[in-house]
């Protein structure tokens, strides 16, 4: 059924797909409406889940944590504020290996407070141990949940999901989203079934214990292992969801790469201005192309090198800041391989990116004043 | 009082010799029985119970945070009574820190939500398991490493903070302050907050050998002094009805219990007066 929705809907309809028996949320903007959807589903009886009015995200991923621990299926949502309150609790749900997935508006960090739309509170947990995933539009958002729980919860990755939306440019705009049935859910995504470990009377376990250094480092390094095995798992995930439900996804989105002498790097909502650009640039010749990362965790480093090695030149655009080293995405590319690539803070709390802003960095990264250049797209001068 | 002779926790953990926090939670349990799942605050408990791959705990247990064990009881709570295990009880234990100072809110929280879920706040009246640093339940006058007496202190300056009273103004429907040195009037309190519908919360006062300064021998002897000289007090409030389980006999001088005890031996007369002023006056009003 296609319905025009905004991603925060399209999110919500997919937890209701995905039948959660437990959500614990807190709401802040602009992820509130995921909050009030799924809490109408719960008082119209069309979503069975025991709905937990919590007192802050805090408490909203430690009651995930402690539900997802007796074996069921859990969901929460935050944003900004309050996935950074969550931080110390992200780690410990990835640590006790809970398969809990989680909605993300994407919104700026305070100071100075902005509402708006920027990535920097996602990629800073990008080391918590949870798998990330940026959608670029609704329909995406949706499809992403439904995949993470299959994901987190195959037995040999047992990591939490973030399904990260961009902040109002798709939390609050509405665009048609195909809902896929209910049937079709249930079939590629069966109840829960922990095996590895639950709270139940009768079968005890001590979860969450202490660990002197005789062990803590296998578990951490055990956590590595799972999510190097998630990219296969993410893999074969997108293909079955692909037979079910006919759209195609995989840890990157290769889009008219193949020839391409310049190739932007994005995540989010905007590639799809990227998408309309390069479309336009194309038609008068101009060999661009674009490599959006889906997974930003895991990070897809062996299908960003295959999609961007024989291009001339890269640029990385990132809606986040690392102080005095430059924005995320264009660290790690840097990194993991040797590749010249010009970096692009840009939309940081909301500024606006338009198409102008995109053909001007592909205009800087054709020719670059220095070998990889950060520039912060739009800076005004101080007055 | 007939008391159960099964164990949910098992001897070898590492506690102290004379430690009062193994010995409520093993009476808590015994009331509690094998159907049971527990929840831990980061302290004390949860160090000594589970060293990997070691656990002390015959019943399910999870461990997160320190300032979260009242959040993370309501997720088991919720996911069991999603999975129709309604019949199991959900207790978190927590220290004092973990309650009166950095998971107040999530317990104010929980209590509020009306989770059916029983709290035991594991009270030694300081950080215990760093070392004893004052938390907001640590008693006026008691000498810590973070309010230590010296030339311009004589040890912490504010009284104890009054978290059951806290609770039982969220409408809990069970509240009770219990001490482990008084084991059945503990046990009863346990098996009320198992039977009640709702949120129960016991406070349950424990003598800490390290960090109150004694020999371990004499742990049940301090909690005893305690309730005796009026410096801690036995009651349950159900369902808003206040009611003293224990009065003393005869009350005792504050000073036999100050004086038993390493953290307040730099208590000048004219402190110990001051406290035993304020027990005086606390004391008087519920006629004890």
């Amino acid at each position: 059924m296609i319905k025009v929705i905004s991603a925060n809907r399209a999110l919500a309809e997919a937890v209701k797909l995905a039948k959660p028996q437990v959500i614990p949320v807190y709401p802040i903007t602009p992820q509130t409406s995921i909050s009030e959807y799924l809490a109408s589903f719960v008082a119209d009886g069309d979503l069975k889940a025991e709905y937990i009015r919590v007192e802050s995200e805090h408490s909203a991923i430690s009651a995930a944590v402690g539900a997802s621990g007796t074996g069921v299926r859990t969901f929460t949502a935050t944003s900004s504020q309050g996935l950074a309150l969550m931080h110390e609790i992200l780690f410990a749900a990835a640590g006790l290996r809970n398969p809990i997935v989680m909605g993300n508006a994407n919104r700026a960090l305070s100071a100075p407070l902005s509402i708006w739309n920027d990535q920097q509170d996602s990629i800073s947990q990008r080391d918590s141990g949870w798998m990330q995933f940026f959608a670029e539009n609704a329909q995406e958002a949706l499809d992403f949940i439904i995949q993470a729980y299959k994901i987190s919860e195959n037995k040999d990755v047992l990591l939490p999901s973030m399904v990260c939306v961009d902040g109002f440019i798709l939390t609050h705009t509405v665009e048609p989203v195909n809902i896929p049935h209910q049937e079709d859910v249930d079939k590629f995504l069966p109840t829960y079934q922990p095996k590895h470990a639950y709270l139940d009377p009768k079968d005890p376990m001590s979860l969450g214990t202490f660990t002197d250094p005789d062990y803590y480092m296998e578990a951490r390094y055990d956590m590595e292992v799972a999510m190097e095995k998630a990219k296969d798992v993410i893999r074969k995930v997108n293909k079955e969801f692909e037979e079910v439900f006919g759209r195609k996804y995989d840890l990157v989105e290769n889009y008219r790469c193949e020839d391409a002498e310049i190739i932007l790097v994005a995540m989010g909502s905007i590639c799809g201005t990227i998408k309309a650009v390069i479309d336009s640039l194309r038609e008068k010749g101009e060999k661009v192309g674009l490599l959006k990362i889906i997974a930003f965790r895991p990070f897809p480093q062996e299908d960003i090198y295959q999609a961007v090695q024989n291009a001339q030149r890269i640029a990385v655009l990132d809606k986040n800041i690392s102080f005095s080293i430059g924005g995320v995405l264009h660290n790690e590319i840097k990194a993991k391989m040797d590749v010249d690539a010009s970096g692009f803070i840009l939309g940081l709390g909301g500024r606006d990116v338009s198409p102008e802003d995109i053909i001007n960095i592909i205009k800087e990264t054709r020719n670059p004043t220095e070998p990889d250049k950060i520039t912060w797209v739009g800076i005004k001068e101080e007055e | 009082m007939e008391i159960p002779e099964e164990e949910f926790l098992a001897p070898g953990h590492r506690a102290c010799a004379g430690c009062g926090a193994t010995i409520g939670v093993r009476l808590a349990l015994k009331m509690l029985g094998e159907n049971t799942v527990a929840v831990s605050a980061t302290g004390c408990l949860e160090v000594i119970t589970t060293p990997y791959p070691e656990t002390a705990w015959k019943i399910p247990w999870i461990h997160v945070a320190f300032e979260n064990a009242a959040a993370v009881a309501s997720g088991v709570e919720r996911a069991l009574k999603s999975q129709g295990k309604d019949d199991v009880n959900v207790v978190a234990f927590a220290g004092d820190g973990g309650t009166a100072d950095i998971g107040l809110q999530a317990l104010s929280g929980a209590m509020e939500r009306g989770h059916n879920i029983i709290y035991i706040c594991y009270d030694n009246e300081a950080y215990m398991n760093t070392g004893v640093q004052r938390s907001g339940a640590t008693p006026y006058g008691a000498s810590t490493t973070t309010s230590p007496y010296g030339k311009e202190s004589f040890g912490e300056d504010k009284p104890k903070k009054n978290i059951p009273m806290i609770m039982a103004a969220h409408g809990v429907p069970y509240v009770a302050t219990a001490s482990i040195s008084y084991p059945e009037d503990f046990m009863k309190k346990v098996k009320k907050a198992k039977e009640t519908d709702g949120p129960a919360y016991i406070h349950l006062h424990q003598p800490c050998t390290t960090g109150w300064g004694y020999d371990p021998s004499k742990t049940i002897e301090l909690g005893r002094l305690a309730v005796e000289t009026g410096s801690w007090i036995l009651y349950e409030i159900v369902d808003g009805e206040f009611k003293v389980t224990y009065r003393p006999m005869q009350r005792k001088p504050v000073n036999v219990y100050l004086e038993s005890q390493k953290r307040f031996k730099h208590l000048a007369d004219e402190e110990k007066e001051r406290i035993q002023n304020y027990v005086d006056q606390i004391c008087a009003e519920l006629k004890i």
